[in-house]
């Protein structure tokens, strides 16, 4: 299956445009966020009252907001919370996921039973109400929103990989393995999980653009990372009420969250075009 | 029967939604009469309110007590304004429900309408064009594209309202106006989503066998359309549809926000932030309840689009 065609999916993933494109984004992002003490010229924190609401021009390339801090270099630094939550959750969500994912379908029964109805009964539930009462719960800060988010996102690992499982563990090669006395545990993480690598990546980019997506919604109603550090969605909720006389000051950010998770989507996209596979949007 | 078990079933579920969310609310950190109270504390007023709200209680006692009130359509009172949260919910419900009714109306006839066109455009430039558009649209944030709406519509050509609500008894003309905005913010991403799942679902339709007879048969694009893929493509549609509710119930809390429209989801945003726990019971199970009802519609609609679950065969997807 997966391992003989490895050759022509990462061509074909090299010769989307649309893969590319999204890659490319993502790359941008990934590096001024781990350089972001370089690249941004100006701390995010310092304000200057003298220039306030500067427009975008030569002094701040992106402008200033209502505390004289430069936007661009918020943006910046902003960017870190997002790639970390939505990387961040991501990972989780797969930690989470596959293992329950793994064990209701490779044994099924009862306990496969109990888990789907469980998975399809808080599926549907909106997802940031869910985010919103875990970070509430837990108090706001960058760790509790990546756990909020890869709780909301485990249940789509989770069915993924089950419904995977489910047709993998019908295949001769497991039975080989069962036949010469390989341990479930064996089968399962070595025979088994590598054939749900293609379609648990590709929902893997899906899930960080919507978490960097839920990341910004919770910063926005103010229930995400709290300031001082700056966070996109936090920076577009505060620059709501200049939108008129100073509209870069929402704009930015706003852009920012919106390429970002235009990136992650165009290359989970490409990918499932390169795999060729049918893999809906979690949305 | 199908219908009667999944009346049941909803019951069910939001039985345990209530139970779970009264014993998360009661075991989180932090005592809000202590917060209330703040400076002003003392032991005798302490003990006199927590008596007062019943917080004395052992938990499972308190749980019984409001669960037996809220069965009475006593949903207790706020501890912020202390007056009673089913008035003050009844009293929002219909600005949240005209606001997400409005998204959904849009969102379902955009999202149709680009899905029907490009799968019949499959691979011309306009379903490419139609397809990257789904793409920026799923990769808007609400808020973002609402902020854009409130940008250019209200604030530059002054065409639409930028904020706020007015009540449909006040003006009807008015209160429309102050929806657009809120409502296409809301709808857009939802559309995008649509427009995908309507596109894909009607190719995999117009891939069968039946619709090659019907075109064999002369019939138009449109009678093939309308005749004969459409219904069987719905079904998928119908799916996505009533999981973009969740997203639209929880879009509407960021875009009441946005538009500043006082309906339910500001109402649970403010008794998050000042940990009103009666409030956010409220709230909560509100939002359960709109749920549940939604996705109990959605299972009526495949009766009606689907004949084989009508007569209990089992010839539903898993």
């Amino acid at each position: 299956m997966a391992v003989d065609t490895y050759r022509p999916i990462w061509r074909d993933l090299i010769a989307s445009k649309k893969a590319m494109f999204g890659l490319a984004i993502i790359a941008t992002l990934t590096i001024t966020s781990i350089f972001a003490g370089s690249i941004a010229y100006q701390s995010p924190e310092k304000m200057d009252i003298v220039s306030t609401f500067h427009a975008p021009g030569t002094a701040f390339l992106l402008g200033t907001d209502n505390y004289g801090r430069d936007v661009l270099s918020r943006l910046i630094y902003g960017g870190r919370v997002s790639i970390i939550v939505g990387v961040g959750a991501a990972v989780l969500g797969v930690i989470l996921g596959i293992p329950l994912g793994l064990f209701s379908g490779y044994f099924g029964g009862l306990a496969d039973n109990i888990i789907s109805r469980f998975l399809e009964v808080i599926m549907p539930f909106p997802t940031i109400l869910i985010a919103i009462l875990i970070t509430f719960a837990a108090g706001a800060s960058q760790w509790t929103v990546i756990v909020a988010i890869g709780i909301v996102l485990m249940p789509f690992f989770a069915r993924l990989v089950r419904g995977n499982v489910y047709s993998i563990k019908e295949n001769q090669f497991v039975e080989a393995a069962r036949g010469v006395g390989s341990s479930h545990l064996r089968i399962v993480f070595v025979h088994i999980l590598p054939h749900c690598g293609a379609p648990v990546i590709i929902m893997a980019s899906l899930c960080v653009a919507f978490s960097i997506l839920t990341e910004a919604a919770l910063s926005f109603l103010g229930l995400g990372v709290p300031p001082p550090t700056p966070t996109w969605g936090g920076d577009l909720q505060a620059g709501i009420k200049y939108l008129e006389f100073a509209p870069w000051v929402t704009l930015s950010p706003g852009f920012a969250i919106m390429l970002s998770v235009l990136g992650f989507n165009l290359f989970g996209d490409g990918l499932r075009d390169a795999l060729h596979t049918e893999q809906s949007f979690i949305y | 029967m199908v219908i009667l078990k999944r009346i049941l079933f909803a019951f069910v579920l939001l039985f345990v939604v209530s139970g779970v969310v009264f014993f998360l609310m009661h075991s989180l950190p932090g005592d809000p009469i202590l917060m209330w109270l703040g400076a002003e504390y003392n032991p005798a007023l302490y003990a006199q309110l927590k008596a007062h709200y019943g917080l004395d209680k052992p938990l499972i006692q308190q749980y019984l007590i409001w669960l037996k009130n809220m069965l009475q359509g006593d949903l207790g009172k706020s501890l912020l304004s202390h007056t009673p949260i089913l008035e003050e919910i009844m009293r929002r419900i219909p600005i949240t429900l005209e606001l997400i009714l409005f998204a959904m109306i849009f969102s379902v006839a955009l999202g149709m309408a680009t899905g029907i066109f490009s799968a019949l455009h499959r691979d011309r430039f306009i379903d490419h064009f139609s397809l990257s558009f789904t793409l920026f649209g799923i990769s808007m944030p609400e808020f973002f594209f609402g902020a854009i709406l409130m940008l250019f519509f209200a604030l530059f050509w002054r065409v639409f309202p930028p904020s706020g609500y007015v009540n449909l008894s006040e003006s009807w003309s008015a209160n429309l106006h102050h929806m657009v905005m809120p409502a296409l913010a809301l709808g857009f991403p939802r559309s995008a989503v649509i427009c995908r799942m309507m596109r894909s679902s009607l190719l995999e339709v117009f891939g069968k066998n039946y619709i090659r007879t019907a075109i064999a048969k002369g019939l138009r694009t449109q009678d093939v359309l309308l005749g004969h893929a459409l219904k069987n493509a719905m079904i998928t549609v119908v799916t996505v549809i009533g999981l973009q509710v969740g997203y639209l119930v929880g879009g509407s809390i960021i875009v009441e926000k946005l538009f500043v429209i006082p309906g339910i989801g500001s109402f649970g945003i403010n008794a998050i932030v000042s940990r009103d726990y009666p409030g956010i019971q409220g709230f909560i199970l509100v939002v359960a309840f709109f749920f549940v009802f939604s996705n109990f519609l959605v299972d009526l609609s495949y009766l009606y689009l689907d004949p084989r679950i009508r007569y209990g065969s089992r010839g539903r997807k898993q």
